[in-house]
């Protein structure tokens, strides 16, 4: 019983004086949920702490970095080029099988990085910093639409996303939004200037696409109230041309691309440079506008807090934001010592995707467990579940993420998927489930109800009663 | 939910506990009888969808100017529907639903949503039914239709699939399900659920619903994890959900709702709007196969979009957003074989900013009169309640 609880008094800039941390409820709100063999955050400190700490999680179940991943499609465009060149020949043949193996070995490896992810979640003594990995991951949602890059996710989200968590919002901002994946997934790498080189060239056919351009100010920095017009977004998208990449060189700036001429986006004016520079510019920018600080803090309020947030929270953590240029460790602290995130009333409801890694922590499930799983076993154990309780693994339905409103997840439905995935997944994962009594402990703390309590006993078997403790709201809710 | 599926549902367990075989509930829950005849379906298409590459207005002399790589018309292997417009190959299979009077389009309509071009905030005003996302409205039009007429169930309509049908949301009861989502709980395992869920309302009555839903469903055994995975993978999600949906209207469901992705095409939209309307005609196709018989006579089948695509082809043999787009609608109780609307012309100063489609007439026009051939609601409900600052306008009579 009784969790560690710390309350401490400081004064924040007048504006109020109490904040409230609790080592339980950091865990299970802004972490990866309780363990029987983890530690448990001991103070803000410690939590901001593990954003730049050493990866260690990275190091030990390791997930290749898109940097990586690119060999695969330079090796699969080699063997295209042979499928084409020696049609008909056994070549072509040869390099067909192993083209096919490729896409395979790829597609293998998706789901085996599924299964790395949750023993991240299982692991990681910095649950925030893994958190906040998959908040940014889904701000920028990306995936590749054709080919190898389609499996390529997991990797963009390594080394596009996951290094930048701790630092600057423009540079995590530039990382993503320059990104292969993105620029593919948002159509940007064949975009080119109507008047740019390439275009006089090719033809009438060749001209802009403006759907990253839209998008990085919808969703990734103003918000879709934000006081941009239809003529930001075209020149926003005139700015963008060039922005490219090719799997041997990974980023390539493309200057016969881009549209030649000026372009004003929110009242300011870019000149032509033929080079990323004013493509960091006009990001730089967009990062440190009012309208995003607000966009964010609101957007990272309701992630960890609540569907409808306070808004002092929201205003306390736009404040910092604005006064720090976005420096993300500033924002989380800001977030972080405001009473309003540590209520005790448990507003939201976990994602299928915090679901399963919490309760693979709170059954503290062996990482060989998960290792040794094929490609099969993966699918029937974690992704095809988390497909039922509404959350395809890496295959969201727009560049928006999913849902953050709790109603999307307590479909009939999808909380359905969960149960069936409580009652059975667990065993499979630990086939020496631990005792029910002693599970309602671990996994919920303070927060067991004599209801969950009496469940995990008055259970037909143990496996049911260990599907109970995780239904139950207690466990269900954070 | 309602208190309807929270009642069943503690009834239920209470009953469960001691006999199983003697509970009336475990057969198909015993709603009440339809309130109607006419089975309503409406398909939100999320992402776009090109009507222009739909229902090619070939006709018209400035579409090839707009167009290279998504060149359309007959020549082009389209299928000619009325000598200016014609129908994209991959609705190939509904030509013969075309040619009974089974299916038909609205062309160049909209939502008042304008300018940002937003899929998000674009499908909300779609399914709230709303001039603006300004007014606080929570609810979907469709929903708001359910209250407004006497007789509704907890399984008149039904909400289908694993994402959400905010256009069915709301007050009135509504069931949501998904193909594959049967509970597979033993009686005792289900009790305690009930038990420990009820201090959460929100989950406790979801779990009601699943619970209800899952005894009229078939019925799944407790069972093995990896064959029942398996077999959710097995087929096709639109065919399931079309399979699902007429088991549903063939009972006493009157009205289902589902979406279909897969619109949003910025790049290589040949191949991409290939692939989805070829879901969308098998779709409409499984319908009609499983409506056997008279209740595919009584059926009316809508599909709305949150806008159309720019009306020139953009630098990557794709379109980008836009504002005027298409309805489909199909069903033997829809007067098809017909292309309703007034077309604005595609000439450039005929066009809505230069660049898309311009809509001559409002999209929820076309519900709302379908909803007035089905239930019989008076126009000013539909008006005020249902699509709020809505003219209807004249009937285009597409109910028979």
């Amino acid at each position: 019983m009784g969790a560690p609880l710390a309350i401490l008094n400081v004064v924040m800039g007048g504006e109020f004086t109490v904040r409230a941390f609790e080592s339980e409820l950091a865990e299970i709100r802004f972490g990866c949920g309780l363990s029987p063999v983890i530690a448990p955050a001991t103070s803000v400190e410690t939590m901001l702490a593990g954003i730049t700490a050493p990866d260690t999680m990275a190091a030990r179940f390791e997930i290749e970095p898109f940097d990586s991943f690119r060999a695969r499609m330079v090796e699969s465009d080699r063997l295209r080029r042979i499928q084409r060149d020696k049609r008909g020949k056994p070549e072509a043949k040869v390099a067909r099988k192993d083209r096919n193996l490729l896409k395979k070995a790829a597609r293998i490896d998706m789901v085996r990085w599924l299964g790395l992810s949750m023993l991240r979640r299982t692991y990681t003594e910095t649950g925030f910093f893994e958190r906040l990995v998959y908040f940014w991951g889904d701000h920028f949602s990306a995936t590749g639409k054709a080919g190898l890059i389609r499996r390529a996710t997991s990797p963009y989200i390594e080394d596009g996303i996951r290094p930048f968590v701790g630092g600057r919002y423009a540079d995590l901002l530039i990382s993503a939004v320059t990104h292969p994946v993105m620029l593919q997934y948002l159509d940007q790498d064949r975009s080119m200037g109507p008047d740019s080189a390439r275009a006089l060239k090719r033809g009438k056919a060749a001209g802009l696409n403006e759907n990253l351009a839209r998008e990085v100010m919808e969703l990734h920095t103003l918000g879709v109230d934000g006081p941009y017009t239809q003529d930001d977004v075209r020149e926003l998208a005139e700015l963008f041309t060039g922005l490219s990449f090719q799997p041997k060189q990974g980023r390539k700036f493309r200057k016969d691309y881009v549209e030649p001429g000026a372009e004003t986006v929110m009242g300011k004016t870019y000149a032509d440079a033929y080079s990323m520079k004013p493509v960091r510019a006009v990001l730089e920018d967009l990062a440190v506008h009012p309208a995003t600080a607000r966009h964010l803090s609101w957007k990272l309020a309701v992630h960890f807090v609540s569907d409808t947030p306070d808004p002092a929270l929201i205003d306390h953590v736009s404040a910092r934001y604005l006064e720090t240029d976005g420096d993300l460790m500033q924002v989380y602290a800001a977030l972080l010592e405001h009473p309003a995130a540590w209520t005790q009333e448990r507003a939201n409801i976990k994602r299928p995707v915090d679901f399963v890694g919490s309760s693979m922590r709170a059954l503290a499930v062996d990482p060989a467990a998960v290792i040794q799983l094929d490609e099969r076993e993966t699918r029937n154990l974690l992704l095809t579940p988390m497909v039922l309780m509404g959350q395809t693994w890496q295959k969201f339905s727009g560049p928006d993420g999913w849902p953050e409103e709790d109603e999307a997840w307590l479909s009939p439905q999808g909380l359905s998927g969960r149960v069936r995935w409580a009652m059975s997944g667990p065993q499979v994962l630990r086939p020496d489930l631990p005792d029910p009594r002693e599970f309602v402990e671990t996994a919920l703390g303070s927060r067991a109800s004599d209801e969950v309590t009496f469940a995990a006993t008055a259970a037909e078997s143990k496996s049911e009663a260990i599907g109970l403790v995780l239904m139950s709201p207690a466990f269900q809710r954070c | 939910m309602t208190d309807l599926s929270r009642r069943f549902f503690l009834t239920r367990s209470a009953v469960l506990g001691c006999s199983l075989a003697a509970s009336p509930l475990l057969t198909p829950v015993t709603f009440a009888a339809a309130p109607w005849d006419t089975r309503l379906i409406v398909i939100i298409l999320r992402g776009a969808m090109d009507g222009l590459d739909a229902v090619q207005p070939y006709g018209d002399p400035h579409y090839k100017g707009l167009r290279s790589s998504l060149a359309g018309g007959p020549l082009n292997g389209a299928l000619d529907l009325d000598g200016f417009f014609s129908l994209h190959p991959a609705l190939g299979p509904l030509l013969p639903m075309w040619q009974a009077g089974e299916l038909g389009f609205a062309h160049a309509v909209s939502t008042p949503y304008r300018d940002k071009r937003s899929h998000f905030d674009g499908q909300d005003v779609l399914e709230a039914g709303t001039d603006t996302l300004q007014g606080g409205v929570r609810d979907g039009w469709l929903n708001r239709m359910l209250q407004e007429v006497p007789g509704v169930a907890a399984d008149t309509a039904y909400a289908i699939g694993l994402g959400e049908m905010p256009v069915l949301k709301g007050k009135a009861a509504v069931a949501n399900w998904a193909p594959d989502s049967s509970l597979a709980l033993s009686p005792q395992a289900e009790r305690l659920l009930a038990m420990i869920s009820e201090s959460d309302p929100a989950m406790h009555a979801a779990l009601a619903e699943a619970a209800l839903l899952s005894a009229a469903d078939a019925p799944m055994m407790a069972g093995d994890m990896a064959r029942d995975m398996q077999a959710v993978r097995k087929g096709n999600e639109h065919q399931k959900i079309a399979e699902f949906a007429a088991k549903r209207l063939r009972q006493d469901a009157r009205v289902a709702s589902f979406s279909l992705n897969g619109w949003d095409t910025h790049r290589a939209q040949q191949r991409g709007i290939t692939a989805a309307l070829g879901d969308l005609a098998e779709t409409l196709v499984h319908l009609k196969q499983e409506l056997t018989g008279p209740v595919w006579n009584k059926t009316a089948v809508v599909a709305m979009t949150e806008f159309g695509r720019t009306a020139r082809e953009n630098g990557t043999k794709g379109t980008d957003h836009g504002t005027g787009g298409l309805v489909v609608m199909a069903g033997g109780a829809i007067r098809g074989g017909k292309i309703y609307g007034d077309w604005p012309g595609l000439e450039s100063s005929d066009l809505y900013e230069g660049r898309d489609l311009m809509p001559t007439r409002d999209v929820r026009a076309y519900a709302a009169w379908i909803m007035q051939a089905v239930t019989g609601l008076d126009i000013s409900t539909l008006e005020r309640v249902v699509f709020p600052g809505l003219d209807m306008g004249s009937n285009p009579g597409i109910v028979l």
